[in-house]
């Protein structure tokens, strides 16, 4: 089977890059910050595929550079170099040589995108349902009927009130605004869908709920996802492989079950053995 | 005319282990623990390939390198796919080891680890909904399977979080059989089950065999590997010596 996204060499430094940015930072050096030039090195030499309605967890501390990969592969920020190619059905999209507008409509169309700050992904100035009428908009549904229905069917798919479809997101529940956002996210039906710490700093039953909705919807709709978080209970629930990074590299990959269970590098075993 | 005596078709293995080790780096400690070396043994369709040994002598360990938990550290596991090809579960890559875990390859662990929440008949058809078996029919089997486990019907649409270790351990069982993998992995599958329900489980592991599943198992206790195995392997602690001794091996036919 083809992959649906292959990831190669991404790298994203901030900063005035310099020849030693590279060879300098990492794990081995116990930094992201160069020390020839102070630039920082947020990801570098990622790479990984991803199996169409494969969950794949991307693991580590903050700074790690974890975010950094969704967040390019998502065009929130340009990656330094790399490579990355997203197979829709039959086209294949160099996602890095899109121009803006193609980065916009596979945005809009074909990703979606689940922040930890649901400020990032929800526009707090007008209505929960407004949010998701909006992404319809996108995808040319014009009917204002056809748009409402659809917008309640998705909210009430993620168990938010369709009593409250009106109100802005700001008068919401963390784990409300989680839930739109997700409503929001699926309005298109992607087949590629990431989520950036989605169940951070939430109350555990709702961080439960929320973890439910992400399995059912990936059984339903059969969507691949990247799933980035700390929690290592997140990974063992949702992903079915999962990469460890540190200091902007990937230190280690695997099957998540062999990755909690014999972990082969030393920080993964710290990590494992102080949660576990 | 004297009929000719037909001579015994010799089934081909469908997985052949040669000199598997497995030891586990410690980093923060700085020590490299052993846990079992030069393991060869050969599974058939059709018979149970018990392991036994004291306990820490990486009989656990067999089970998790051959369903790659663990990264093996030396040794080649040739299995035979249905298809017809033979691949290495040693060096195969992440991706095809999830497949054959979908499709050929179960693993019946110690312990149920299994999505919290969800109602036990729904942990135990979750393997066939992924192969994509329509819902309703996988409950159904789950159900029937549960049944014949002695996992009483009240339990069946409650969560296994508050499950007796016995009840736990049947839900376990129940979705390690319920996909009829070619090769079935078994971690002590009746070390917490009371006479009865062991009789049970026994039944359902002869009926597999004669399904032709092929079963490699731990067991601690020597009654069961009497009426169960068709061969053993004893597995003894690397401590004492490096290596294992395939001291017994009761091959029947």
């Amino acid at each position: 089977m083809k992959p649906i996204l292959d990831v190669q060499g991404l790298t994203r430094i901030h900063g005035t890059e310099c020849p030693s940015c590279l060879d300098m930072t990492g794990p081995e050096h116990n930094t992201n910050v160069c020390p020839a030039c102070g630039s920082i090195v947020a990801a570098a030499n990622v790479s990984f595929s991803l199996q169409p309605g494969e969950i794949l967890g991307i693991m580590g501390e903050s700074g790690s550079g974890k975010s950094t990969v969704v967040k390019t592969l998502y065009f929130d920020q340009a990656p330094s170099r790399g490579k990355a190619c997203f197979q829709d059905d039959t086209r294949t999209h160099d996602l890095f040589e899109l121009n803006g507008a193609e980065q916009r409509w596979l945005r809009n169309h074909r990703f979606g995108m689940v922040y930890q700050n649901p400020n990032l992904g929800l526009n707090f100035s007008i209505s929960a349902g407004g949010n998701i009428a909006e992404r319809l908009l996108m995808n040319d549904l014009n009917h204002y009927g056809d748009i409402r229905r659809r917008a309640s069917e998705l909210l009430t798919r993620t168990d938010v009130m369709v009593g409250r479809m009106d109100e802005s997101p700001r008068q919401f529940s963390g784990g409300m605004q989680q839930r739109v956002q997700i409503a929001k996210a699926l309005a298109t039906r992607p087949p590629l869908l990431f989520l950036d710490e989605v169940t951070t700093g939430l109350d555990l039953s709702v961080q439960a709920r929320i973890l439910d909705l992400i399995l059912e919807i990936q059984h339903e709709l059969d969507t691949a996802m990247i799933v980035v978080t700390h929690d290592l209970g997140v990974i063992r629930l949702l992903a079915s492989r999962t990469l460890v990074m540190k200091h902007g590299r990937v230190i280690e990959s695997g099957l998540t079950d062999q990755i909690l269970e014999d972990p082969q590098h030393a920080y993964t075993q710290q990590l494992v053995a102080s949660t576990l | 005319m004297t009929p000719i005596p037909e001579t015994p078709i010799l089934e081909a293995p469908i997985l052949e282990i040669t000199g598997l080790a497995k030891q586990f780096s410690l980093h923060e400690q700085n020590e490299i623990v052993p846990s079992c070396s030069e393991v060869a043994l050969t599974a058939f369709p059709g018979q149970l390939t018990a392991l036994t040994g004291p306990t820490g002598a990486g009989k656990s360990s067999v089970l998790k390198c051959i369903y790659r938990t663990y990264l093996p550290s030396d040794g080649r596991m040739n299995f035979h796919k249905s298809d017809g090809t033979v691949v290495d579960l040693a060096r195969i890559s992440e991706q095809d080891m999830l497949q054959l875990r979908r499709t050929e390859l179960g693993f019946v662990t110690q312990f149920l680890h299994c999505i919290p929440r969800r109602p036990a008949e729904a942990v135990v058809a979750e393997p066939l909904i992924l192969r994509g078996i329509a819902p309703d029919q996988a409950l159904e089997q789950a159900r029937d399977l549960l049944a014949r486990l002695n996992v009483p019907e009240r339990l069946w649409r409650l969560p296994p979080a508050t499950f007796s270790g016995g009840e736990k351990q049947r839900v376990n069982l129940a979705r390690g059989l319920i996909a009829k993998p070619r090769l079935l992995l078994l971690d002590e599958p009746t070390a917490s089950l009371d006479k009865a329900t062991t009789a049970r489980v026994i039944e359902l592991i002869r009926a597999f065999k004669q399904a032709g599943v092929a079963m490699i198992a731990t067991f601690h206790d020597p009654e069961l590997v009497a009426a169960l195995a068709d061969a053993e392997y004893r597995l003894v602690p690397p401590q004492s010596q490096a290596r294992l001794t395939p001291a017994l091996e009761t091959a029947q036919s």
